[in-house]
C-alpha cells in the first residue's frame, strides 16, 4: 500500500502539472511572446478555414477581430499615445469619444488587410525580455508562400488583466508613430473636437462606401 | 545613367515643377516641422505626383496585375535579381561581409539555376533576401536623412536618398549595364509597373486608413527608412510628451530610465526626439531578419 501510495505521489504531481499547465497559461500570466504566438497562429488558422473571408466578407473579419484580437489590445493606451499632448486637456467624454472613433477606423481599415491574408506563416523572432520587464517588444516575420517576409511587431504592456498590445508595426513603420503627426495637425486646427470630428467623419464615409 | 535620361528627367523636372505650383491645399503650419522644412514645395509635388500616377502608372500597373500570377512572380524575382549586385556591396560597405557573401551565393545560384532571376532558388537554399541600398550605407554611415525630399514621379525621398538612391544606386544597378537602349528602357518601365502594382493593396489601405495622405506616407517612409537603416531592429525613440501624462499606464520601460530630455523641451508636438534613445539597443542587431 505505501509503496502504491509513492507510485501515486510521483505520478501524480506530473499530471497535475500538465493539467495545470493550460489553465494558468489562459490567465494573465501568459509570457507576451507566447500571447502573440498563440493570438496570431488562432487568427490565421481562423482566416484560412474561413471561405467567407477568403471572398472578402468584412463583416465576418471584423466578428474576428473582436472577438478574438480586441480582448488583448489596450486601444485607450494607443490612442492617448498617438494624440500625445493635446490628451491632457481632453475631457473624459473627449477621451472616449477618441478611442471609440480611433478603434472603429484602425478596425475597419486593417480588417481588409486581414481579408488578404492567404497562405502566411507567422515566424517569432529572437525575444528578450527580463521577467521583471512590464513593457516588451515582440517581434515576428509573416511569411508568405512567394515572395518578402514582412516584418510585423507588437508593443505590449503588462496590466493588470495581463499583456495587452498597444503599438504594432508593420515593415518598420509604427501605427502610433504614424497618426501623431495628423492628430496634432487636426488639434491644432479645430481641436480636440476637431479631431473628433474627423475621425467620425472618415468612419462614417467608409461605412458609406461599404454599403454602396 | 546616360546623358539622354538626366536631360529627360531634367525636362520632367522642370515641366512638373511649373505644373505643380498651386495644385495643394496646404495646411496653416506647413514647413514648422523641423523633418519637413520644404513642406510647401513637397505638397504640391505630391499633388503632381498623385495626378500623374492616376493618369499613366496606377493604370498600367492595374493592367499589369491582370497578367498571371506566375508570370509577374518571374518578372519580380528577375527584377529583384538585377538588384543582387548592389545590396552584396552595400552590405559590404556597411561592414556585414556574412550577409554580402550570402547576397553573392544568392546572385550567382538565382542567375544560373534559377534562369535569370526568374526563379527565387536561392531563398530555399538558405540564402534569404536583404534589401539594401546607398541610402541605408549612408545612413549606417552616420548621415542623417535631411529634409523630406519628395521626388518628381519617384515620390517619396530624403536629401540623403536622394543622393544614395538617385545618386549613386542606378550605377550599382545592373539595369545601367543592359547596353541596348531598348532592353534597358524596357526593362526599366517594367519595374516601374511592377512595384507600383505591388503597392496597390498599400495604397488603397492608406487611402481609408490616413487623415492626412501626404503627412500619413511622409511619416511612413521617414520611420521606414529608419528602420531600415537599422536592419528592421532601429533603437526606440521615446516622445517625451508621453511621460507626464498623470495617467498611471503612461509608465516608460525602467530600461528608458537615462532619459535628459525632460517635457521642458520646446518642439511641435509629435516630434521624435532623436536625442532620447536607450542606449541598451543602440547597436543594430545583427540576428535580426
Amino acid at each position: 500500500m505505501q509503496k502504491f501510495l509513492k507510485i501515486f505521489r510521483f505520478f501524480v504531481a506530473p499530471v497535475a502539472l500538465v493539467l495545470a499547465g493550460p489553465v494558468v497559461a489562459q490567465a494573465s500570466t501568459a509570457a507576451p511572446d507566447i500571447l502573440v504566438r498563440d493570438l496570431t497562429a488562432e487568427v490565421l488558422d481562423t482566416i484560412r478555414a474561413d471561405k467567407a473571408i477568403a471572398n472578402g466578407d468584412v463583416a465576418r473579419v471584423q466578428k474576428l477581430v473582436d472577438e478574438k484580437v480586441l480582448p488583448y489590445v489596450d486601444f485607450q493606451k494607443m490612442t492617448q499615445l498617438a494624440v500625445g499632448r493635446g490628451w491632457r486637456s481632453a475631457t473624459p467624454e473627449q477621451r472616449a469619444a477618441l478611442t471609440r472613433e480611433f478603434r472603429t477606423l484602425l478596425v475597419r481599415t486593417y480588417s481588409g488587410a486581414l481579408s488578404q491574408v492567404k497562405d502566411h506563416q507567422v515566424q517569432m523572432r529572437p525575444f528578450r525580455a527580463q521577467p521583471t520587464d512590464t513593457d516588451v517588444l515582440v517581434r515576428t516575420s509573416v511569411v508568405p508562400s512567394r515572395g518578402e517576409a514582412i516584418q510585423l511587431d507588437y508593443r505590449l504592456e503588462k496590466q493588470d488583466a495581463g499583456w495587452k498590445i498597444y503599438d504594432v508595426n508593420v515593415l518598420g513603420v509604427w501605427l502610433v508613430e504614424n497618426y501623431k503627426t495628423q492628430f496634432a495637425g487636426e488639434i491644432s486646427a479645430g481641436g480636440v473636437d476637431g479631431l473628433i470630428k474627423s475621425l467620425t467623419d472618415r468612419n462614417r464615409q467608409l461605412a458609406d462606401a461599404k454599403k454602396a | 545613367m546616360s546623358v539622354a535620361r538626366l536631360t529627360l528627367r531634367g525636362c520632367i523636372a522642370f515641366a512638373v515643377l511649373l505644373l505643380a505650383c498651386g495644385c495643394a491645399t496646404l495646411p496653416p503650419n506647413a514647413g514648422q516641422d523641423p523633418r519637413d522644412p520644404w513642406e510647401k514645395y513637397n505638397r504640391n509635388m505630391f499633388a503632381f505626383n498623385d495626378g500623374f500616377d492616376e493618369a499613366i502608372t496606377k493604370p498600367l500597373a492595374e493592367l499589369y496585375v491582370k497578367l498571371p500570377q506566375g508570370m509577374r512572380t518571374c518578372l519580380s524575382n528577375a527584377f529583384s535579381n538585377l538588384r543582387g549586385p548592389s545590396t552584396a556591396i552595400n552590405n559590404f560597405f556597411q561592414s556585414k561581409p556574412v550577409e554580402a557573401l550570402s547576397d553573392v551565393g544568392r546572385f550567382a545560384v538565382n542567375t544560373t539555376v534559377g534562369i535569370v532571376g526568374c526563379f527565387d532558388v536561392a531563398t530555399g537554399w538558405g540564402m534569404e533576401a536583404h534589401r539594401e541600398d546607398f541610402g541605408q550605407t549612408l545612413g549606417v554611415w552616420g548621415f542623417e536623412p535631411g529634409p523630406y525630399l519628395v521626388m518628381p514621379i519617384f515620390g517619396p525621398s530624403s536629401v540623403r536618398d536622394a543622393i544614395g538612391i538617385y545618386g549613386v544606386e542606378p550605377f550599382l544597378d545592373l539595369n545601367f549595364y543592359i547596353d541596348y537602349p531598348g532592353i534597358e528602357y524596357t526593362v526599366l518601365g517594367l519595374r516601374v509597373v511592377n512595384e507600383r502594382a505591388e503597392l496597390l493593396p498599400a495604397d488603397r489601405l492608406v487611402r481609408e486608413a490616413a487623415l492626412d495622405r501626404y503627412s500619413f506616407i511622409r511619416d511612413g517612409y521617414l520611420q521606414r527608412r529608419r528602420s531600415l537603416v537599422y536592419d528592421g531592429n532601429p533603437p526606440r525613440v521615446i516622445d517625451p510628451d508621453d511621460e507626464d501624462d498623470s495617467d498611471a499606464d503612461a509608465k516608460v520601460p525602467a530600461s528608458a530610465g537615462g532619459l535628459s530630455s525632460g517635457p521642458a523641451q520646446t518642439k511641435p508636438p509629435g516630434q521624435a526626439a532623436d536625442g532620447a534613445v536607450k542606449p541598451a539597443d543602440a547597436k543594430p542587431d545583427e540576428t535580426g531578419k
